[in-house]
């Protein structure tokens, strides 16, 4: 028996070099978890926090308690916009890699996340996404143009060449501005949703935290406000199992599920196969009528893997095994929900093929319409004096005396 | 001697002092098996082991407060904050706890704790990823801090900062850390090895805190910069053909006004430069200290050459860098006037 204290260093499972190892995961058959009625009492539906929430079998059908009975046109949707996401996502990857753009972060095989609890949500409910949450622009129906000129900070970047790429906001669609500072948004969202329960709104609020970023105080403010006023919310931890080249026992994993920190505040923390669209919509349904039926806030921790880099400025060969997302156990969004239309005879292989095309040409089609507007590299450029815009809503003085300056200096005074 | 640039040379010192105090701990966010995403402590955790190497949770308050609780229980740890944009979680354990635990506790309890931090602009990073805060950490009482601009320095800065019983905030230009940046960026990048400041010991040496350098010697007016702006304002110098004194600052608290003011004096002509925004800057400080001691010495106002006061925009990068040109106008101006 040790008779002194000694430093737990969390495991990585598999590091370069090594063979992936995934045979920590816990998982839950395939229809295996029960569904409570959304208005059950946070304490009496821990098991929620422990298990994993999966519609999706192996084959393909769709099974269990959990089982959305979605329409075939909406899952039909659903599979669109996940692979508009990556499709999108790719060539940006690309366009980065020929210097037209500074930077770029893909959401490769978490597609699922956005797009689901997008489609579940309304309107009218607000989002506080992440950096990797481009799939809510896309289901909610942004125009791909408009997300490709932030990217590019051209002149017609919603962000007037302020915020790095894929930095977006999206005011009439009810979609946050994101921070560069991770977790900031997350409590934002719980005072926007305690606001919506002061004056009387219908809609509620969600927002996305990886879980990396969970580990920051602005996790567990987020929490306790939800908690002590009910707030309608709804929290996203999307486990994706790294934050760069820090695997998630360092956000505190290994000991516990993060769904589970939300029973630890009285909140319904809930675990979710977050490569099942289907179990994603379902559970995103369950607490946004939670929410909406004044029951108040839940957690879901939505396991899934980050298949890509962490961003063009990373190489993830460095830290973990190169073939580590083939391993990965719950497989790929896209393809899983593509095997279950085929499987209810609503999709073929070549359907499929025939829509990757179609997205490819519209990517390509809205790539050329966007830089129509200016690259970092060509004309026509923004007007760099828009730097001091809206640091104020009127520019003071002192501003003004730095705008001219600056026009000296270029001159153009 | 070896070649290194800033990494190399922030890596060695680290290096050192692992080896030679089994009381110096290393932790931060991605900096123990991958070796910190500018690869400042590559290899140290191979070399020393997880518990002096340690990687942590995303909490930028928890790595504070932890290397403080390490630092009273006999540790002397170095902490990374993954780029200073992201202090700010971590800024009310740096004000009211490190910054005071001496003072309050009259001395009994200390911590002495490095926060070393990528700070500056000129890497496409935008607002989240560009910023010089080392004025609001100057501005407070009890805190150590620093900002080198070559590897030379950086290495026995950053050793002294370790071995100093006060917390230190350390300061490392990122735009600094491959090669000498002269505020062009359309140049081809020149690497440290061309640089005399690139001849770095191999071993333990310190250069001290509280000591200002004179990065050039000369005759026709005092620069006082720090940082990366140190080689933006060499190069708008030459290209003048002006004979400027270039005081590099190196610690802002406790500041060298000896040196600075020594030269000022001599020179009768002072321009200052940083890259923070400029209201309230560090500049400021040494605008009001060098007005105090050099006034009857000046034969021109002292300017300030700064970012300006709005956040750093990404596509406007280079026309917010306080470049060679908005030096050039203040050089010109300071040298017409009176
Ligand atoms: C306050 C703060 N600290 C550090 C960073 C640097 N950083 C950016 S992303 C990231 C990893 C985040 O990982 P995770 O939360 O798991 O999200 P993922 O990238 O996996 O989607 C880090 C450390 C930051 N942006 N903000
Ligand atoms: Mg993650």
């Amino acid at each position: 028996m040790p008779t002194r204290s000694r430093l737990h260093v969390p495991v990585t499972p598999a590091r370069p070099g090594e063979i992936s190892d995934f045979s920590w995961l816990r998982l839950s058959p395939a229809g295996a978890i029960a569904r409570p009625e959304p208005g059950a009492r946070s304490g009496d539906i821990t098991f929620l926090a422990d298990g994993l929430v999966r519609v999706l079998d192996d084959a393909g059908e769709a099974i269990g308690p959990w089982h959305p009975h979605l329409e075939v046109q909406d899952l039909q949707i659903g599979l669109r916009h996940m692979l508009l996401t990556r499709v999108f996502d790719d060539r940006m990857q690309r366009i980065q890699r020929s210097g037209k753009i500074s930077f770029y972060m893909r959401s490769l095989g978490e597609e699922a996340v956005s797009v689901a609890q997008a489609q579940a949500l309304r309107p009218a409910d607000m989002l506080f996404p992440s950096y990797r949450n481009q799939g809510l622009q896309i289901a909610r129906g942004r125009p791909l143009v408009d997300l490709m000129c932030q990217v590019l900070s051209n002149t017609r970047d919603m962000c007037k060449g302020r915020q790095l790429p894929v930095l977006y906001h999206w005011r009439e669609g009810n979609i946050f501005s994101i921070s560069g500072n991770l977790a900031t948004q997350f409590p934002q969202a719980v005072g926007w949703a305690m606001a919506a329960a002061i004056r009387g709104q219908d809609a509620v609020a969600a927002s996305w935290i990886g879980e990396g970023a969970s580990a920051e105080a602005d996790f567990h403010h987020a929490l306790l406000f939800a908690s002590v006023y009910r707030a309608p919310v709804i929290l996203n931890v999307v486990n994706n199992q790294w934050a760069i080249s820090t695997f998630q026992g360092f956000a505190g994993g290994e000991q516990r599920t993060f769904a589970a920190r939300g029973p630890g505040y009285g909140i319904a923390g809930l675990r979710v196969d977050g490569n099942d669209f289907l179990a994603v919509h379902a559970v995103t349904q369950w607490a946004a009528e939670r929410a909406r039926t004044g029951h108040g806030p839940t957690l879901i921790e939505h396991v899934t893997y980050r298949g890509a880099a962490h961003s063009t400025s990373d190489d993830p060969a460095r830290y973990r095994p190169r073939d580590d997302y083939q391993h990965w156990p719950l497989g790929d969004p896209v393809e899983r929900l593509k095997q279950h239309l085929i499987r209810l005879g609503e999709w073929s292989e070549e359907r499929h093929a025939g829509l990757s095309a179609e997205l490819e040409d519209h990517v390509a089609a809205s790539w050329k319409e966007a830089t129509r507007f200016g690259t970092l590299t060509d004309p026509p450029r923004l007007d760099p004096h828009l730097m001091f815009e809206d640091v104020f809503r009127e520019m003071p003085p002192h501003l003004r005396r730095q705008d001219a300056e600056l026009r000296a200096e270029r001159g153009q005074g | 001697m070896a070649q290194m640039n800033l990494i190399h040379a922030l890596n060695s010192a680290m290096d050192v002092m692992l080896g030679r105090d089994p009381a110096v701990v290393v932790l931060g966010e991605d900096i123990g098996y991958f070796g910190g995403v500018f690869r400042v402590t590559e290899g140290l955790q191979r070399k020393y082991g997880e518990h002096r190497v340690l990687d942590t949770p995303i909490a930028e308050g928890g790595i504070i407060a932890a290397a403080i609780g390490m630092g009273v229980n006999g540790l002397r740890p170095v902490a990374e904050i993954q780029f200073a944009d992201y202090i700010y979680p971590g800024y009310d354990q740096i004000v009211s706890e490190l910054a005071r635990l001496r003072y309050r506790s009259a001395g009994e309890f200390f911590a002495p704790v490095t926060v070393r931090t990528p700070c500056g602009g000129g890497i496409r990073g935008g607002q989240t990823h560009s910023q010089s805060p080392e004025a609001i950490f100057a501005h407070v009482s009890g805190l150590k801090v620093v900002m080198p601009s070559n590897p030379y320095d950086a290495k026995g800065l950053l050793i002294a900062s370790i071995e100093d019983d006060d917390p230190v905030i350390f300061f490392e230009p990122k735009r600094l850390y491959n090669g000498p940046f002269d505020g062009n960026p359309n140049q081809a990048a020149v690497p440290w090895s061309a640089h005399p400041l690139g001849e770095v010991p191999e071993g333990h040496y310190t250069v001290p805190i509280g000591k200002a350098a004179i990065a050039r010697a000369g005759s026709d007016l005092t620069i006082v910069t720090y940082g990366t702006m140190v080689h933006v304002c060499e190069a708008a110098a030459r290209g003048l053909g002006l004979d400027a004194e270039i005081v590099d600052v190196r610690t802002m608290v406790p500041l060298d006004t000896d040196t600075i003011c020594a030269s000022v004096a001599r020179t009768g002509r002072c321009v200052i430069a940083h890259e923070a925004t400029r209201f309230a800057g560090f500049g400021a400080e040494l605008a009001a200290t060098i007005q105090e001691q050099c006034f009857w010495n000046l034969e021109a106002p002292i300017l300030r050459v700064a970012g300006w006061d709005t956040p750093y925009p990404h596509a406007f990068e280079w026309e917010y860098f306080p470049g060679q040109a908005r030096v050039v106008r203040a050089l010109r101006t300071v040298m017409e006037a009176g």
